[in-house]
């Protein structure tokens, strides 16, 4: 029951450079789970290939099931969380498609699986390349969902996937995001932890309740009649919603650790932006880069980067448009709904912003698909065209795609 | 962005422009820059066209697109100037290192009216002489360090010999090869630089800033 997470040790940086791919490795070294069954897909491949390195190294004693398939990973994950393991995988696109029927059922029975997803794009037609559309189609599986603009956030989210899953508040599954091949196989400077820091940082895990423990017999994943599913589905959502201050409070502990300070989105020079993009992973760097020479021309532009997508903090998100005063948002959406309107932020931001009585223009973009590039030209662009429906000179285009071929 | 070298390569899958794109980042992060090496993925096969990039920076760097505009274009294989645009987008001021025994005036007619300074590096020849095999971007890897002169030809042989003998621990015996192959090519892209640098500026009528 004990856990011993209160005493935060500091960590010193280490200045390094590798991949994505590589500093989640490197994370799930430090943390050492007990528990790893994985399918390798591109280009989440390389994280068990690397992991079963530190193994058959001798530098971690985690247990790595070679399954063959990823419904076969997300059943086997389950079912050694549920003895009382820590337990991760990795997976990406088709992969995070396949587990489906599982993520529910790891959320449902509360079992707090961490799984790192590097995005990809679901078919067709067949690609390997970045978009959200793995991540946002799992998006109402119960998941707790954190994107990573980097390798170091890719990393730093990781390690703190573990201690807001585990927290008994939640106890929920984590799916910690960062961009397929942009981030993933990006080699990129990043400041690493020390080891013994992040271990008491995650801290032991003991389970309350679990298979193994002949003292305390739990049935996991029975029938349950409508008498009572109803509630089991509001005591899962009532989990989501405290987890949004367990988030907070583990971002706090990890400020203290690193000296990197995290919450459920970055506001970039937001203070005075009359125009706003909200936008998410990668793509938000290259966003930055392009408002700081927007902001040398004189144009009040600020970026809301989405860090956490699951739980939705909507009165935050709310808040902070309306605190910046701004006239028109970009709501970036990297994912396709296919509903014929919006992508998935372009639905949820709108209804956050209507839900709070903020009212505000908003435009939906669609960008960067399958991988399509997307550059500081194009942030330009967005920025363009939204001053110009703020002054009345353009009608809001709906629903607009972003580098397109025309 | 200020303070920025962008780089792309040019290879054909299989010559390692990848790997040389992430070992000069690598290089680069040792002698205390910021740092990003990255490959375009596609539908890769051996022998289709690849293209890597660098961005080399004091300052952090955010930009996660490919590059368009870059400083420098490194190509591993001339046989890809005959199908890719390799000059796109090159600034005027920079510069084109390609892979090949002829000169910079017999190649810059494919160079698609590219102006700024061509440079070749006879990369095969260096490394069948120093490797006895064609490993040609090792060569390269060192034409690269040596134009953009990100970092002295000291911290880059000196970084490279500790990569290599971290990289080559289980077969030390090539590391002398290599290690001659990246002196011969650096050498060679200097000399090519400051060439290039004064025809240019003589073409010109205006002299150019030679970054190396």
């Amino acid at each position: 029951m004990s856990r011993s997470r209160d005493e935060v040790v500091c960590s010193k940086s280490i200045p390094e450079r590798m991949s994505g791919n590589e500093a989640v490795s490197y994370a799930v070294r430090q943390v050492n789970p007990d528990v790893m069954p994985a399918f390798p897909i591109t280009p989440s491949t390389e994280i068990p290939q690397m992991v079963s390195s530190y193994i058959a190294n001798g530098e971690i004693d985690t247990e790595f099931i070679p399954v063959e398939s990823e419904h076969s990973a997300m059943s086997a994950a389950i079912g050694a969380e549920a003895a009382g393991a820590r337990t991760m995988t990795a997976t990406s696109s088709a992969g995070l498609a396949l587990m489906w029927e599982e993520l529910l059922l790891a959320a449902s029975n509360r079992l707090p699986i961490v799984l790192t997803l590097v995005n990809r794009t679901l078919s067709g037609p067949i690609n390997i390349n970045c978009d959200h559309s793995d991540g946002m189609g799992a998006r109402d599986t119960g998941w707790i969902q954190i994107y990573s603009e980097n390798n170091q956030e890719a990393y730093d989210n990781y390690i703190q996937a573990f201690p807001i899953a585990e927290d008994p508040r939640v106890h929920l599954p984590v799916m910690i995001c960062q961009d397929g091949f942009i981030t993933s196989h990006a080699v990129e400077n990043i400041e690493l932890l020390e080891d013994a820091p992040v271990k008491a940082f995650v801290g032991e895990y003991n389970p309350e309740e679990f298979l193994l423990n002949p003292g305390k017999p739990v049935s996991v994943g029975p029938y349950a009649v409508s008498a009572y599913s109803m509630e089991a589905k509001r005591a899962q959502e009532a989990a989501m919603e405290r987890a949004g201050k367990v988030i907070l409070e583990v971002a706090e502990r990890f400020r203290e650790m690193s000296g990197r300070s995290y919450g459920f989105f970055e506001e970039y020079r937001t203070e005075d932006a009359e125009y706003l993009m909200v936008i998410m992973g990668s793509a938000a760097g290259t966003a930055k880069a392009a408002v700081d020479m927007l902001r040398e021309e004189g144009h009040k532009v600020g970026i809301l980067k989405l860090r956490v997508f699951r739980p939705f903090p909507e009165k935050e998100i709310a808040e902070a448009i309306k605190r910046s005063g701004c006239k028109a948002v970009a709501i970036m959406d990297r994912c396709e709904s296919y509903n014929g309107c919006s992508g998935p932020l372009g639905s949820e931001i709108p209804a956050a912003l209507f839900r709070n009585k903020v009212m505000v223009e908003t435009v939906n973009y669609i960008y960067g698909l399958a991988g399509r590039d997307f550059t500081v030209e194009h942030v330009q662009d967005v920025f363009a065209e939204l001053e110009e429906v703020a002054q009345g000179n353009k009608e809001a285009p709906n629903h607009k795609y972003i580098g397109l071929r025309e | 962005m200020k303070n920025t070298v962008e780089i792309r390569w040019h290879g054909r899958g299989g010559q390692g422009a990848k790997t040389a794109a992430l070992l000069l980042a690598d290089v680069a992060f040792k002698t205390g820059c910021c740092v990003q090496g990255f490959p375009e993925y596609g539908p890769e096969r051996m022998g289709a066209p690849i293209t890597a990039f660098n961005r080399i920076s004091e300052d952090k760097i955010r930009v996660h697109s490919n590059i368009y505009d870059p400083d420098y274009v490194v190509v591993v294989d001339e046989t890809l100037l005959h199908s890719v645009d390799v000059t796109n987008g090159l600034k005027r001021e920079g510069a084109i290192i390609i892979n090949t025994p002829k000169s910079a005036k017999e190649i810059r007619s494919l160079l698609r009216g590219y102006k700024g300074r061509v440079l070749t590096v006879d990369a095969r020849h260096i490394s069948e002489t120093t490797l006895g095999r064609n490993f040609p971007n090792t060569p390269m890897l060192a034409a690269a360090a040596a134009v953009t002169g990100i970092m002295s030809r000291e911290e880059f042989l000196t970084e490279m010999q500790a990569s290599f003998a971290h990289k080559f621990a289980k077969k030390p015996e090539v590391i002398k090869g290599n290690m001659a192959a990246l002196e011969m090519a650096y050498d060679k892209a200097e000399k090519e630089m400051k060439k290039a640098s004064a025809n240019v500026a003589d073409a010109s009528g205006r002299r150019m800033k030679q970054s190396a």
